[in-house]
């Protein structure tokens, strides 16, 4: 098996249950069994979490950045869609 | 020779089969066929060796001599190890090192799984903390044992010799010394002969769906657990001691 021929995977890590999985990294494996293994080794040596995904790199869509203007400039002058008007009280963690 | 001496030894027997194949396996650290592969052969390796410094802890604790843990495990000469051969065996490649690991791999789970009923509480302790990373050990030997065996033309052949030489050093596995006769009667150890047969069964399970053949005959390597050792041992140990005996009780 040539390493070369090995797709690439991206790596997804929950922290701890409850909060979401969020990208760690990539790595190459031959399939999806493998790439769980290696991202086990490779990403959760020092307690990074309890869960862990692999999703193949191709099927992952991305935006253009050339459209980055359309797409999020447009938000940008939009502050009332924010929740930053309000006192988050000491109890809420995680937002 | 007392029962705490039949502890000690097979204390130090369960501890040199970690550290010595942990050494092997360290020497991919670097050359690894891939870096993820590189990283897990390491992170198996750590295991063993730690799993071994545990032995070697209670090994020390019992008092027989005055030979702390480093000492044990770094200032031995080769007939002092009483490793099985099979651990020792060069990495070669990476088919002969996944072989060797899937070999040992079913057997430390067996062994394992006996201990954890150990009477004695400190070693029924150190198995059930083993026994989780010797899980993952055998998942990724296996997985890589099918993978390579149902691979290509060249990677199955790789893997068949490398099964074809280390069913030799199997046989080994199974046959006690008097120290584990005598743990296994106390209640202490385990009875080795009857674990042969569910090796053989899992091993060929295995085999079977990596496609690989199963040789039919009788391993005639023995020697390692008496002390005596193949040619490649010495070399091994010159490279493991060479700083503890340059500089005895260096620490970091």
């Amino acid at each position: 098996m040539n390493k070369a021929e090995w797709p690439l995977w991206e790596v997804f890590i929950r922290s701890k249950n409850g909060l979401s999985h969020k990208h760690v990294g990539s790595l190459h494996a031959p399939d999806s069994e493998i790439a769980l293994e290696n991202a086990r080794d490779v990403y959760t040596r020092r307690n990074e979490g309890p869960s862990i995904w692999v999703v193949e790199s191709k099927n992952i869509f991305a935006t253009d950045p050339a459209d980055n203007d359309m797409l999020f400039e447009t938000a940008k002058n939009k502050i009332y869609r924010h929740p930053s008007f309000y006192d988050i009280p000491k109890e809420v963690k995680n937002i | 020779m007392q029962n705490k001496q039949h502890l000690y030894n097979l204390l130090l027997h369960l501890a040199d089969n970690d550290l010595i194949l942990g050494q092997r396996l360290s020497e991919w650290c670097g050359h690894g066929p891939a870096l993820e592969q590189d990283i897990a052969l390491s992170n198996i390796a750590l295991d063993l060796i730690g799993q071994a410094e545990m032995w070697f802890q209670y090994a020390q604790s019992l008092g027989i001599n005055d030979k702390n843990q480093d000492q044990l495990a770094f200032a031995r000469n080769e007939w002092e190890y009483k490793n099985v051969l099979l651990v020792e065996y060069p990495n070669t490649d990476f088919g002969y090192t996944i072989v060797r690991q899937f070999f040992y791999d079913i057997f430390h789970k067996l062994i394992l799984t006996e201990l954890k009923e150990s009477a004695d509480t400190q070693i029924a302790a150190i198995a059930a903390k083993s026994i989780k990373e010797v899980d993952y050990h055998l998942k990724f030997s296996s997985e890589w044992l099918i993978r390579l065996g149902d691979g290509t033309e060249l990677s199955h052949q790789k893997i068949q010799t490398a099964v074809n030489e280390l069913c030799d050093f199997a046989n080994e596995l199974f046959l006690p010394t008097e120290s584990e006769s005598i743990m296994a009667k106390a209640g202490i150890g385990y009875e080795l002969e009857p674990l042969r047969s569910v090796w053989i069964d899992e091993v060929q399970n295995i085999l079977k769906i990596a496609t690989i053949d199963a040789p039919d005959k009788e391993g005639h390597q023995k020697g390692g657990k008496n002390g005596i050792h193949s040619e490649y041992f010495g070399h091994l140990l010159s490279e493991m001691q060479f700083l503890q005996r340059a500089y005895p009780n260096l620490s970091w």
